[in-house]
């Protein structure tokens, strides 16, 4: 759980898409990655990525509630109570996890059935609740909605790297398209991909590269 | 040997410092001082000590160990073979040549592609290729069963070095045994292809009639209530290779198995060489087989189901606990390292491998899964070690 202390983005009025507020949607999908660098998310990042089709609605689900609670947040930040504040971000997160669960529920049924619990676990998300506190807190609605956005973009961007791989070597398909089949190979597919073993080595071998080609090291 | 020197020395000026293919150095020397001593060695003068072991010799100890549980299963791959296809008479040479069609890809396969894979670490990170890789590459093939698809092996040989091994850091960095990481990762990603009756070889050839794959643990966990595993065992096999499973076969190792694991005989022969040449900890391999005839024991007083009724000495003999006790365990860098925590260590692996076998049905072999586990918490028990070492140092201190 990050809890870090709110950094203060800005002071004076500057606008939406200024070359700082661009970072907040850039460095959340590469040095400032939710899951790679910051460990966050992991267990959902590994239950819901055996298809890719799932991983996609669940990076969306949790960019819009991540992205909604910060805008909200961030309006009622110099209003909340400081020693109530997380209980506050839980109703506002719960209620935005509420509507996205109906909507799933409503216009894509099946795949709110694969999901599951972990639609209703965005409520727990170290990632949106770690945006609030370490974010929306400390800054203005327009760089927060920014950087609900980036983040749930990051997200989104390791949960489809993990959902191609584990699909395409689990099932050898893509969004459901049985892409060996379709060329004429049989292919036998692995079943560590599909447990989740397999996708904690994506995740390794995904921050392996990434840290490769970006240098990026821990500091103590 | 000559002429191999002066080859090697006509190309050597092109990969060192400055030549055309310097990028590639350590892969030529690799080669060079695998064919030939190393040129830094001492000469005779001076008084350092002297000794010939180095990684090298170690490893090509454990090699030398491993070499009668390979003649060994070469034989009984073709041995069983030749039983399950009815044709219990066939000559000793038409055994061993099957044994050699079955076995000699697959180890060709797992030093191709681990060596392949090391080669490539060692020139991109610019360090001398290590010799670690010489016995996991003869580990892997002695665990796989006869028929295992060739491309299975090199996948799992490549998955096991780089994610067990090479991700960690190379040789003697890795926390697992990247030979039972290669099998770990075949067991879940392709199960149907290393469990249930692939144990015997059959080929293009009709099974005899009455013919069975099942190994001694799946007639053990299969004993319905009321019967004895022991007699089930004795009498399985009637008809096409009878008494398989009687304790003394079990023990000298003509069965169905992995290629190297069934002979618990030729296990002890390995363990032999490793204690007497100080390659092997002896109370790894003591611990093991201790701990797993103790658990044993234990199940036998509690009873209830055939499968905890088995006699404790059964457990020694069947399945790959012998294997796993000798070559597996003892693995210097995935081991505990302090002494008494080599007992713990032992003791654990023994207890955990009888209870997985008898109390999973998912798992009918338990030794895999318990020393990987107690791989990862080897770390953990020496740092109890130490840390009540320095408790009673610090008692007994007089400051």
């Amino acid at each position: 759980m990050s809890v870090a202390v709110a950094e203060v983005v800005e002071k004076k009025s500057e606008p939406l898409f200024s070359k700082k507020n661009r970072k907040l949607i850039s460095n959340p999908l590469d040095i400032d990655n939710p899951i790679t660098v910051q460990v966050l998310g992991i267990c959902s990042a590994l239950a819901v990525t055996t298809q890719m089709k799932p991983a996609l609605v669940m990076a969306i689900a949790l960019t819009v509630v991540t992205a909604s609670s910060n805008v909200i947040i961030s309006f009622m930040r110099n209003t909340i109570p400081s020693r109530i504040r997380i209980i506050v971000q839980l109703a506002v997160v719960a209620t935005w996890v509420i509507l996205v669960d109906q909507l799933l529920k409503a216009y894509v049924y099946d795949v709110w059935k694969q999901l599951s619990v972990f639609v209703g676990l965005i409520i727990t998300n170290c990632i949106v609740m770690g945006r609030l506190e370490a974010f929306a807190m400390g800054n203005k609605p327009g760089p927060s909605l920014l950087d609900g956005i980036g983040n749930g973009m990051g997200y989104g961007l390791i949960l489809l790297i993990v959902g191609f791989f584990r699909e395409l070597l689990g099932g050898g398909a893509i969004f459901g398209f049985k892409v060996f089949e379709a060329m004429g190979l049989h292919y036998k597919g692995n079943g560590l991909m599909l447990l989740p073993a397999g996708a904690c080595v994506i995740v390794g071998l995904v921050i392996w590269v990434q840290r490769s080609i970006n240098g990026h090291r821990e500091t103590h | 040997m000559k002429f191999l020197r002066n080859q090697l020395d006509k190309v050597k000026h092109s990969f060192e410092k400055g030549g055309k293919l310097e990028k590639y150095y350590y892969a030529f020397e690799a080669i060079d001082t695998f064919l030939f001593a190393p040129n830094t060695t001492n000469d005779s003068k001076g008084s350092q000590i002297r000794d010939a072991v180095d990684l090298k010799r170690l490893m090509m100890t454990v090699i030398i160990a491993m070499v009668p549980c390979l003649l060994f299963g070469i034989y009984n791959v073709g041995h069983q073979h030749f039983l399950a296809i009815g044709q219990p008479g066939a000559a000793l040479g038409e055994k061993i040549g099957i044994g050699l069609w079955q076995v000699l890809p697959i180890v060709v396969v797992s030093y191709g592609v681990g060596l392949g894979i090391e080669f490539v670490f060692s020139i991109l990170r610019k360090h001398p290729v290590n010799e670690g890789f010489l016995v996991t590459g003869m580990l892997i093939p002695l665990v796989m069963p006869p028929d295992i698809p060739l491309w299975q092996v090199g996948v799992a040989t490549a998955f096991a070095v780089v994610i067990g091994k090479e991700a960690f850091g190379g040789t003697g960095m890795n926390v697992v045994n990247v030979a039972l990481t290669a099998r770990a990762f075949l067991y879940f990603a392709y199960p149907t292809d290393i469990s249930g009756g692939v144990w015997t070889y059959l080929g293009d050839s009709q099974a005899v009639a009455g013919y069975s794959g099942a190994t001694p643990l799946a007639v053990a966990a299969e004993a319905v209530k009321g019967q004895q595993v022991v007699a089930a065992l004795n009498t399985f096999g009637s008809g096409w290779n009878e008494g398989v499973f009687t304790l003394q076969n079990l023990f000298i190792g003509l069965r169905p198995g992995s290629i190297g694991e069934t002979s618990t005989l030729m296990c002890l022969v390995g363990a032999f060489i490793l204690i007497v040449t100080g390659t092997g900890s002896w109370k790894i391999i003591v611990s093991v087989f201790g701990g797993a005839y103790a658990m044993a024991l234990l199940l036998n007083l509690i009873g209830g189901s055939p499968f905890m009724e088995l006699p404790a000495h059964y457990h020694l003999v069947i399945g790959g606990l012998a294997f796993g006790a000798v070559f597996m365990a003892t693995d210097p860098v995935t081991a505990a390292q302090t002494e008494s925590g080599k007992w713990v260590y032992g003791i654990l692996i023994g207890v955990l491998t009888v209870l997985i076998r008898v109390f999973n049905p998912a798992y009918p072999e338990g030794i895999m899964l318990a020393i990987l586990l107690m791989n990862v918490f080897a770390p953990l028990i020496d740092y109890f070690v130490v840390s009540a070492n320095k408790k009673r140092r610090i008692q007994r201190a007089t400051i």
